[in-house]
Order: C-alpha cells, then sequence, then structure tokens
C-alpha cells in the first residue's frame, strides 16, 4: 500500500475542502482499503466521511433520507424501511456478510468498483484500470460480466445489491461539491462505458455523497428482491432482480423493475415497464416484457446465459409479486 | 502527519476493556494493530481481502473485519477480541460449545466464527432481518438452523467443521 495521510472530517464543507484539495473519501473502508492494498487505488490522502450522516429522516410528504454514512446493516434494519421498502432491505441483506455490511456505509456503497478479476489483476490488461491498455475480459473468463450497454472498452458489471433496489425505488443522490449542492437520480449516477470505462459515474472531482432520498413508497404495491448466484451466500449476483409492482383488477397498475449483474450500472428495465403497464398481470406478459429488455443484449460466449436467465428470473418476480 | 518520511499517527484503542495507545503508519489495518502492536494474537489473519472472516472482531459491540478496517478508524471506539469473551479458566458458553460440538478442526478460523456468532446474536434479538428472513417487520427474529447457516456465511472453514459450528451456535443462540 502506497502512503497516505488520514484526517477524519468534522463535517461534510470541510471533507469537501479537504478532497478539492486532492484526498479520497473514505467510507467504511471495506472496498477502498482493499484496492489500496493491491495498489490499484493510490491516494496519497485520505478523508474519513464515515462519521457524518447517518440518520435515517422520515419527511411528512413520505419521503426518507438516508445519510450517506449510514451503515447498510442500519439501512436494513429500520422499522419503516422494512415496512416501506422490503425491496430494499432485502438487497442489502443478499449482499457481503454480516461483517462487511455493518462497516459499509451507504456512500461507499454507491461508488464501490467492479469486481471484473481483470481489474483486480493488476497484471491484466483492463481500460478501467489503465485507459488504453485494452480488455482481457473479452477474451478471457467472462461469465460474471455484462450483456447490457457494453462497449469494446468494458464488459464489467456494476457489483452493487442495494443500488438496483435504490433504482427500482427511483431513489435520488444528494452530492455536496465545490460549487455547491444538486441532486441526481441513482439511475443517472452512473455512466455507460462507452470508449472511456474508467468514468463511472456524473460525479466531478471532490463531490460528496451525502444522503439518499427514497420517494414516497407507491401505494398499493408490493416489492422485494431476488439474487441468483454461484453459492447460496455470500457470492456477487449472477443475475439479480428488484420489482416493485401494484396491480389492480388483474392489470398492471405500476411496475419498476430494475436488474443486478447484467450492465456497468444497476440497469433499470424501461422496456419491460412499457411493455407491462396497462397489460394483464399474467405469466406470459411478463415472460414477453422480461425478454423484450434483453433483444438489444450483446452477450459473449460465456455469460450467455444470462440473457435467458435474466428474463426468467424478472417474470417469476413479478409472478410471486402478483400471486 | 509526515515524520521521517511516513505518515504516522497515534490512535487510542480500548480493547478488551482496556484503554491502549500506539504510534502507526497511517497503512496499519485494525488487525495487524491488534496482533503486531498489542500481541493478542488469537485474532487471526487470513486473507486479508474481506474473504473469509477470519480476522472478524466486535467495534463498538458490531462484528466487523479487522483486515479491511484502517486502524486510525478505530480510534476511540471500543475493541472486543476473542481474548476478551473467555479465557482457559473461564470459557464463553459459545467457546463451550463450539468443543461440545466439534465446531472447529485446526481451529484457525475459531476466533472470527466465535466473535460472529456472538455478535449474531445482537443483531437478531434486534431484528436486523436476515435474506432468508420471511418476516420482514418480525421485531426480533428467531435464530433457525437456516438463519444461523446464512448470518455465519461469512466465516469461512476449510477444514469444513461448519455442521459443528451451527451446531454450537444454535445450542446457545437458537430458537
Ligand atoms: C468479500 C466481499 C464480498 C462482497 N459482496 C458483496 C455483494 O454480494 N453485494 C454487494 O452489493 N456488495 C458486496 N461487497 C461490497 C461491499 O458492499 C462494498 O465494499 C461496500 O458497500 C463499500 O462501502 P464502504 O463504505 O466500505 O466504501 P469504501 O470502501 O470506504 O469506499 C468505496 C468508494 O466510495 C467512495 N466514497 C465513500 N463514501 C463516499 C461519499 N460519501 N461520497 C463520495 N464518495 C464516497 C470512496 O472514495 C471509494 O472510492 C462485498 C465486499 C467484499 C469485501
Ligand atoms: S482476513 Fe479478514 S476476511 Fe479474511
Ligand atoms: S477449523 Fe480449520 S479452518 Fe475452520
Amino acid at each position: 500500500m502506497r502512503e497516505f495521510t488520514y484526517t477524519k472530517a468534522a463535517d461534510a464543507a470541510e471533507a469537501v475542502r479537504l478532497a478539492a484539495a486532492g484526498a479520497r473519501y473514505l467510507g467504511g473502508g471495506t472496498n477502498l482499503v482493499d484496492l489500496m492494498r493491491e495498489e490499484i487505488e493510490r491516494p496519497t490522502a485520505l478523508v474519513d466521511v464515515s462519521g457524518l450522516a447517518q440518520g435515517i429522516t422520515e419527511h411528512p410528504d413520505g419521503s426518507v433520507e438516508i445519510g450517506a454514512a449510514t451503515r447498510n446493516t442500519a439501512v436494513a434494519a429500520h422499522p419503516r424501511i422494512r415496512r416501506d421498502y422490503p425491496v430494499l432491505a432485502r438487497a442489502i441483506v443478499s449482499g457481503a456478510s454480516g461483517q462487511i455490511r455493518n462497516a459499509a456505509t451507504v456512500g461507499g456503497n454507491l461508488l464501490q468498483r467492479t469486481r471484473c478479476p481483470y481489474f483486480y489483476d493488476v497484471a491484466a490488461r483492463c481500460n478501467k484500470r489503465e485507459p488504453g491498455s485494452g480488455c482481457d475480459a473479452r477474451q478471457g473468463f467472462h461469465r460474471t460480466h455484462a450483456v447490457l450497454a457494453t462497449s469494446a472498452h468494458c464488459i464489467a458489471t456494476h457489483p452493487s445489491d442495494m443500488c438496483v433496489a435504490l433504482v427500482a425505488l427511483d431513489a435520488q443522490v444528494h452530492i455536496l461539491g465545490p460549487a455547491g449542492a444538486r441532486v441526481v437520480a441513482v439511475a443517472d449516477l452512473y455512466r455507460d462505458p462507452g470508449e472511456t470505462p474508467h468514468l463511472e459515474t456524473v460525479l466531478g472531482p471532490a463531490e460528496l455523497i451525502t444522503a439518499v432520498r427514497l420517494p414516497r413508497a407507491v401505494d398499493g404495491a408490493v416489492s422485494t428482491y431476488r439474487k441468483v448466484r454461484d453459492r447460496t451466500s455470500y457470492a456477487f449476483a449472477l443475475v439479480s432482480v428488484a420489482a416493485v409492482l401494484r396491480v389492480v383488477d388483474a392489470t398492471v397498475a405500476d411496475v419498476r423493475i430494475a436488474l443486478g449483474g447484467v450492465a456497468s450500472r444497476p440497469w433499470r428495465a424501461r422496456v419491460a415497464e412499457r411493455e407491462l403497464l396497462g397489460a394483464p398481470a399474467e405469466p406470459d406478459t411478463f415472460k414477453r416484457a422480461a425478454e423484450a429488455e434483453f433483444r438489444s443484449a450483446r452477450p459473449l460466449p460465456d455469460n450467455a446465459f444470462k440473457v435467458s436467465l435474466a428474463p426468467r428470473v424478472v417474470a417469476d418476480v413479478l409472478k410471486g409479486l402478483s400471486g | 502527519m509526515a515524520h521521517e518520511g511516513i505518515s504516522t499517527a497515534e490512535v487510542t484503542v480500548r480493547v478488551n476493556g482496556q484503554s491502549r495507545s500506539a504510534d502507526i503508519d497511517t497503512r496499519t489495518s485494525l488487525l495487524d494493530l491488534l496482533r503486531d502492536r498489542f500481541r493478542l494474537t488469537g485474532t487471526k489473519w487470513g486473507c486479508n481481502q474481506g474473504g473469509c472472516g477470519a480476522c472478524t472482531v466486535l467495534v463498538d459491540d458490531q462484528r466487523t473485519l479487522s483486515c479491511l478496517m484502517l486502524a486510525v478508524q478505530a480510534d476511540g471506539r471500543e475493541v472486543t477480541t476473542i481474548e476478551g469473551l473467555g479465557d482457559a479458566a473461564a470459557l464463553h458458553r459459545l467457546q463451550e460449545a463450539f468443543i461440545a460440538h466439534d465446531g472447529f478442526q485446526c481451529g484457525y478460523c475459531t476466533a472470527g466464527q466465535i466473535c460472529s456468532g456472538v455478535a449474531l446474536a445482537g443483531e437478531a434479538a434486534a431484528g436486523v432481518p436476515s435474506v432468508v428472513t420471511q418476516d420482514l417487520r418480525a421485531e426480533t427474529v428467531e435464530l433457525s438452523v437456516e438463519e444461523i447457516r446464512e448470518r455465519m456465511s461469512g466465516n469461512l472453514c476449510r477444514c469444513g467443521a461448519h455442521n459443528g459450528i451451527v451446531a454450537a451456535v444454535s445450542e446457545v443462540y437458537g430458537s
């Protein structure tokens, strides 16, 4: 690990000041410390933001605001989250382990880096780690990689479970930067890889995530999260599905679907949603809509299974929610 | 701040009820602080990347991987290691259960397993759900064998003593 200085931020404004001077934000450290040890990340200064806002505030308009330093476990355990946003509680506890969730912050989870083995292997070529060096995943082991909105330069996925639920819930990220505060939808936080896979989000230099806001839960809707992985627990998703569904008179009145493990970002399944809205809430409809989402998929030999697996999981999750 | 070209910091941690300080390189993990500086070698160094759980300790009563936490982040906090849970003269009841149920073979993962087991009981009592919890609204979660298996999944055992481990946790904290 390279040397670095360490400062605990007293408040968000101080954190942004230090970051503008070159420091890197540190949350629970469960991803950054690991990457620093591998010297994939090489910050020379850290500003610890894990002691900043950790509250969960219930606003009068029905929305819920979660401070960026709230630990993943605390979010999943909060009675309001468990009652009104089960998809979020279930997504969080599907990820990592009890120990890691106790340390991981909401801000750090949003900005965790990919688990592509070639990104982690400093002897391999990786355009994300070293722009312009190439991508060894295309010709290598890529069964865990992305099939939607990939580019010739990168096929890595965003590994988070929590973020998939946040995208399905239309959550927003509150940001503070040197130029002031702004709000971005979680769905718009990430970029597709294109020719610049090392640029992963729309955050500018020194921008700090201060909170995540969940809009008021959809009245009468049910929601859940399902993760498919190589072993039952403590493994990243091959495919995961977050879904919010409201059925009225056997018709889909409201539906939001997001997918993990299939793209460089938590993927909002807008094509499927459009097909489903107003359609009969039946297994056939679910299946057709989910398949439509993957018409634009560009799989490689080893991850082609995701193109048939993901729609089946979506259809089954919707069937479970409507039944 | 930097002295002799190395970034250092002073940390004070309450370890097993006793306040202890050290001047450290900022790169030191909590795991290295406990083992190399405080000579508390009960906590084990396994993968050093969050994958195995051997380094699990309690930080402010929450189970945490000490290999992924910088020691500077533990400054001012309360850390409990296996040495603080029990000793040969007075074993923790979960340690006794591990012996009774053959919850280990080589013993390398055991300190982490026991710290994890002690903490998961508190989590379930506080209503923290797991991925197998059916009723998300329950105020406390009953620790069925399925719940224990899931909640212990962050602690690997290369000797494959998992059945004994689950039996031991189940005897002490199970429903
Ligand atoms: C063995 C293992 C298994 C895992 N399995 C899963 C899994 O199955 N599913 C899953 O979803 N995750 C999994 N994870 C990843 C885990 O969820 C992340 O490591 C964690 O969420 C990161 O949070 P953190 O607070 O520790 O972030 P850190 O490591 O502290 O930071 C991560 C990044 O976010 C930046 N950052 C942190 N806070 C802020 C902020 N407020 N504003 C701006 N930038 C910020 C940091 O600069 C850094 O770049 C696993 C991790 C490990 C080690
Ligand atoms: S040594 Fe910390 S998880 Fe393996
Ligand atoms: S007892 Fe040997 S690793 Fe668990």
